[in-house]
């Protein structure tokens, strides 16, 4: 299916393959489409048999940060004595990115039974589901899916009557991108500031409550049911020759675009293709002139870079960014960038946690320097400095939301630097009717 | 204890070998190597916030935070390469972004480590052109203000409210460049050991009420004291301006009060400024006493204690070596001894083990005791009506006004005059804890040194050295001139403080034989 | 002030509060209390309860005032001043009242490139609000700007209260409003 359009006959849908259709949302519904047999078998393997078909699989996760799934999981060990715990990020906030909600809107068994399967294989018990608070729909919907899941006794003390104890909460957050940082969403569950920690100890050692903890986003869990169902070549295969990038993606698309939404793609596939053909190219009269990728986090491609991209996590890499979350932000020639960038960077200054003082300080300094700059009041100094603070802004702190604040500011200034140009020595921005269209 | 596994490592070229599990940043102080820091403090859990105590390690493909790093074997750090510099000069510019730059009118001045600091690494000026956040100054309650517009926000102070004092009155409020400490409407620092924040606080944000405005830190002496106000014991330092006792401030000491003191102990120090002193021997003279010389006024004194016995009520807050010589005046005279002890509740902190304001209000009941003079709440019970009354600067409660009359003769040795005692025979000046050196012994039996900081008024004398001249009148060997003669006598006749001297003492002390260090205690 | 205050109570601090000199009534009595009960199984420490507690307190009230968070600070063995770095920390707890219908629009970048913020600026105009943040004088409406509400492909996100409406623009505005009941 796909939603809001059905997909693409060039997409491959497998996350997003009952995007859009209703009766995938109850329990019945999602065993009707094949769901649970995945857990099911999973439950009659052992965890590290489950730990080496994910790995196998090639599978990284989809949370920005494109760790080996298989691995993170293989550093839980098994009967320490200690409680695990199993924390899915679904906190989705990074700007740009918006396929975990539609994850958890249409298919959310996927992700009970992907955090199931996750649980188990990391000998957890207990699974937090970390919903940001905005996301009403989906919390109705995971809270109503988590119900029916404990009622039917395939997850709860005796998970799909096999004995195994496998706890399920939805826990709701309250406003904190920061929060979406694996150990700020710990400390955020624990009931605290939502500050990420300083690490070591890593979350496999010390996490939730001081437990061994893996943290997973949505997208990564969901594809683990299908992994257990079609096996790991199956998974490996779907990959356009890059064998560190495999499976498939959910690519969030908007900004200025004809079609914006979520799009599934095999890892590999090439971007230009993806932005024309998939998304419908730019809008009527419109030329594409910057595109973000990975979320707001990664650095900003020009249309050249971005045409020439294939789309996996080194693709992105080799055209100077970053996969990310996979949220692509498209802006086209009516944008000033400027203002974008401001925006963003203020965004940052909004959401930095203020432990560092880099980060504190330099997000709200560059938001008001960048500002100053759009209002026309700039100088040709204030790009010297902008470009110094990232520097000072960027792997200096407990977390890199310092350094993604920095980040589409360095690109922005380097690859947009006559547009900052035309606002200093004209004064005023250059696009100020247009700005806004 | 045997088995810590040693990391060597190499901190500005030079080596050291520390325990495994230790900070770069501790590894570089033992190495003689201040790394610049904010947020760390020994006593508190690592933030790891400030990043200012960046370092190079060579290898790293980052810069690393010392406080926050483990050290491991072979290790090569540099603190002052460029880019480390560099990266600290960063940080400093960030923490001066919205600073006032008040210095001339903050009290942390001379004594701040952003000054420090932004003098050793900072840039000469500013680039920001953005008008400031400005915050209005908070009365955090207890001795505290809170300087929002100077925070750099290090959480020592919420930190240790939170870990140490373990009563969580303060938080971070709000976040970004918004964040400012807080606290909740109508819950005020009034722990009992609150005042600590303002010495952790390593900029001029949390403020003493007491100090404020009061003097600036470089025209202060500083002088290595102890508490006086309970058994703790907590280790001082008394800072002085002109000969006034300004302020007193915690000096570190781990086994006995680590860094801090409580606010009762600190704030009660006015005392020792106190300007209606004796400052002369006085003799009786018909109905008025009269200063004479101090020889004229001890023979006087020995002439009347001459074939009586003294009843000693000697205050607990007197040292080791003028309780001791006390003690030798009431067995020579075959006389007695007694004390009052103030009290007041008990108020631990609870993040340090064996660290609490005691009932006990007076540095040295331990010894006291230890010398024979009696604990009572009516010390003047067994005062006998042929005993000559000796008051070493005892208070007199109003109850105890009447028993001072029973006494055949009274003689003050003192700081002051009691007002019940206005008819002593013999009046000798004494010096307070501020103006004398010597030393108290703790509830835990720990004898610690206290140096002169101020000089004494008139011709006041420590009590030890008027009494021991006085013993000399009535024929025994006691005169020094020394403090450190006196307790070297002390330390030769008392078994419990065989083998100490001034110089074994230092300024951290040592235990009485057969007490067990509190510390170790706790550990075991 | 009356001398109506129950001990605790701290509700001099509630600026605005409608009810300025009632007593506090707690929010966890009956099956709110339960429900709390119910939360705290969830997890190890009573802490973790603070921020579904917290929810609940802005369910049951519509905003968190002082007196709220010493009640769930007493509930949590937390104290006030804690619940307070927290309750700051998060955006979506309301600290003073707010008006009837709470409204949050996406002004972030990607929002911003598809017109967001004249969405802003009619639900300003059409709420009689008038700025960001002030509750329009019939106590109907307050209009504040957010981050990214992770639905940049439905440009512009609003939140109406627990409503989340996909793909508002500017002229949809008046009749999104007059919707609501
Ligand atoms: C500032 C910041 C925000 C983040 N936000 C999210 C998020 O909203 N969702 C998410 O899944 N991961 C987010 N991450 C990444 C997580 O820290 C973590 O890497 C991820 O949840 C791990 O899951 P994965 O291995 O399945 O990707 C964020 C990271 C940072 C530094
Ligand atoms: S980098 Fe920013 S958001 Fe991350 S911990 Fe530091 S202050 Fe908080
Ligand atoms: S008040 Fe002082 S101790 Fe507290 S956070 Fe600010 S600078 Fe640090
Ligand atoms: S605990 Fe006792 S010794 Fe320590 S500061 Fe307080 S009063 Fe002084
Ligand atoms: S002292 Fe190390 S980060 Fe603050
Ligand atoms: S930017 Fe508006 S919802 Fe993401």
């Amino acid at each position: 299916m796909g939603y809001p359009h059905t997909s693409h006959p060039k997409e491959t849908p497998v996350l997003s393959q009952y995007f859009g259709d209703p009766g995938a949302r109850s329990l019945d519904g999602w065993k009707q489409r094949g769901g649970y047999r995945a857990l099911e078998k999973a439950l009659g393997m052992s965890p590290a048999d489950i730990v080496n078909e994910v790995k196998e699989s090639g599978l990284r996760g989809r949370g920005g940060a494109g760790f080996p799934t298989g691995v993170k999981w293989s550093f839980m060990k098994p009967g320490d004595g200690k409680p695990h715990y199993l924390c899915v990020n679904a906190d989705e906030s990074e700007p740009g990115t918006f396929k975990d909600r539609e994850i958890m809107r249409w298919t959310p068994h996927a992700l009970i039974e992907g955090a199931a399967i996750g649980a188990y294989a990391i000998g957890a018990e207990t699974c937090y589901i970390y919903i940001r608070g905005e996301f009403t729909e989906p919390l109705r919907v995971m809270n109503a899916a988590v119900k029916e899941a404990y009622a039917a006794g395939v997850i709860g003390p005796n998970a799909m009557g096999t004995g195994k104890r496998i706890d399920v909460h939805v826990h709701k957050g309250a406003g904190a991108y920061i929060c979406g940082e694996e150990t700020a969403l710990m400390n955020s569950l624990e009931g605290k500031r939502g500050n990420p920690r300083i690490k070591p100890p890593f979350p496999a050692v010390a996490g939730l409550f001081g437990k061994p903890t893996t943290i997973n986003n949505v997208e990564t869990l969901a594809a683990v049911p299908h992994i257990l169902n079609r096996g790991a070549a199956w998974y490996k295969g779907m990959s356009r020759g890059n064998p560190k990038s495999t499976g498939t993606k959910l690519f969030s698309v908007c900004g200025n675009v004809a079609k914006p939404g979520n799009y599934e793609v095999e890892m590999g596939f090439p971007f230009k293709e993806f932005l024309y053909e998939l998304c419908g190219g730019p809008l009527p009269g419109r030329r594409f002139k910057a595109i973000i990728p990975g979320g707001s986090s990664v650095p900003i491609q020009t249309v050249e870079e971005a045409e020439a991209t294939v789309m996996d996590y080194e693709g992105f890499i080799a055209q100077g960014t970053m996969l990310g979350s996979g949220g692509v932000i498209v802006f086209d020639d009516s944008q000033c960038m400027v203002k974008h960038i401001a925006r963003l960077a203020r965004f940052y200054a909004h959401e930095s946690c203020a432990q560092c003082t880099q980060c504190r300080e330099g997000t709200a300094w560059t938001t008001r320097i960048l500002e100053r700059i759009e209002r026309g009041h700039g100088t040709m100094a204030d790009l010297d400095t902008l470009l110094e603070l990232a520097d000072q802004m960027t792997g200096k702190t407990i977390c890199v939301l310092s350094d993604s604040c920095a980040a589409p500011i360095v690109s922005g200034i380097k690859k947009f630097r006559s547009e900052f140009e035309a606002h200093i020595t004209g004064k005023r921005c250059p696009m100020g009717a247009t700005a806004a269209a | 204890m045997a088995d810590v596994q040693l990391v060597n490592l190499t901190i500005e070229g030079r080596q050291v070998s520390v325990p495994a599990g230790t900070s770069i940043l501790e590894a570089a102080k033992a190495a003689g190597v201040l790394i610049p820091h904010y947020c760390y403090h020994p006593s508190l859990s690592i933030a790891g916030n400030c990043r200012m105590c960046q370092v190079e390690v060579e290898k790293l493909p980052k810069l690393a935070p010392a406080c926050a790093t483990a050290v491991a074997e072979g290790q090569v750090v540099h603190v002052y390469s460029e880019r480390a510099l560099e990266a600290r000069k960063g940080v400093l510019e960030f923490l001066l972004l919205n600073h006032p730059l008040d210095c001339p009118i903050c009290d942390q001045s001379g004594e701040c480590e952003l000054q420090d600091y932004t003098y050793r690494e900072g840039r000469a000026e500013g680039r920001s052109q953005e008008p400031k956040r400005f915050n209005p100054v908070e009365d955090f309650g207890g001795d505290v203000l809170y300087v929002t517009n100077r925070c750099i926000l290090c959480t020592r102070c919420v930190r240790f409210m939170d870990e140490v004092a373990k009563d969580t009155v303060l938080n971070v409020s709000e976040r970004g460049d918004r964040a400012v400490i807080g606290k909740f409407e109508g819950k005020d620092l009034t722990h009992p050991w609150a005042s600590n924040v303002v010495d952790l606080c390593p900029v001029g944000a949390l403020l003493s009420k007491d100090f404020l405005n009061k003097a600036r830190a470089w025209e202060l002496d500083r002088t290595p004291s102890i508490c006086p106000n309970c058994t703790q014991g907590c280790n001082t330092i008394l800072e002085t301006r002109d000969n006034v006792v300004v302020r007193m401030r915690p000096r570190t000491n781990s086994e006995v009060n680590r860094y801090f003191l409580c606010d009762e102990g600190r704030l009660d120090y006015r005392w020792m400024n106190r300007t209606d002193r004796v400052e002369a021997p006085l003799v009786r003279r018909g109905d008025r006493l009269v200063a004479v010389d101090w020889e004229e006024a001890l023979k006087a004194a020995a002439l009347h204690l001459n074939g009586k016995r003294a009843f000693v009520l000697a205050s607990p807050k007197l040292s080791n070596e003028s309780l001791w010589m006390l003690s030798r005046l009431v067995e020579k005279t075959g006389g007695r001894g007694a004390f009052r002890v103030a009290h007041g509740p008990e108020a631990p902190l609870p993040g340090v083990p064996d660290l609490a304001l005691r009932a006990e209000r007076a540095p040295n009941v331990r010894a006291a005791e230890l010398f024979g003079f009696t604990k009572s709440d009516t010390p003047l019970s067994a005062l006998g009506s042929d005993d000559v009354l000796v008051i070493a600067d005892h208070e007199l409660a109003p109850a105890d006004a009447e028993a001072v009359q029973r006494a055949a003769s009274v003689i003050v040795i003192g700081t002051t005059l009691p007002e019940a005692a206005r008819h002593a025979l013999v009046v000798l000046p004494a010096t307070n804890v501020a103006e004398e050196e010597g030393t108290f012994t703790n509830l835990r039996g720990r004898v610690q040194r206290y140096l002169q900081a101020r000089s004494a008024p008139g011709m006041a004398r420590p009590v030890w050295w008027s009494t021991g001249d006085l013993l000399a009148f009535l024929g025994e060997r006691a005169g020094y001139f020394l403090a450190s003669e006196a307790f070297a006598a002390l330390a030769a006749a008392r078994p419990e403080y065989a083998g100490m001297s001034y110089d074994t003492l230092g300024l951290k002390g040592q235990l009485l034989a057969g007490a067990a260090a509190p510390a170790e205690a706790a550990r075991s | 002030m009356g001398g109506g205050h129950a001990p605790g109570d701290t509700s001099h601090g509630d600026r605005g509060h409608a009810h300025h000199d009632a007593p506090y009534e707690p929010v966890f009595v009956g099956a709110v209390k339960d429900e709390l009960t119910e939360i705290l199984g969830r997890y190890p420490t009573k802490m973790a309860a603070l921020l579904p507690a917290l929810w609940i307190v802005q369910r049951e009230r519509g905003w968190v005032s002082d007196s709220a968070m010493a009640e769930v600070a007493q509930l949590l063995d937390l104290t006030p001043a804690y619940v307070k770095g927290v309750v700051t920390f998060y955006t979506m707890y309301h600290q003073h009242p707010v008006g009837k219908y709470f409204v949050q629009v996406c002004t972030t970048s990607p929002c911003g490139a598809c017109g967001a913020e004249k969405v802003v600026e009619a639900f300003l105009k059409h709420t009689g609000c008038g700025e960001l943040g002030a509750t329009s004088p019939d106590g109907r409406y307050t209009v504040i700007e957010v981050e990214c509400l992770g639905a940049c492909g439905f440009a512009t996100p609003v939140m109406i209260n627990e409503e989340f409406i996909e793909s508002v623009t500017a002229d949809k505005v008046p009749e999104l409003l007059t919707q609501l009941p």
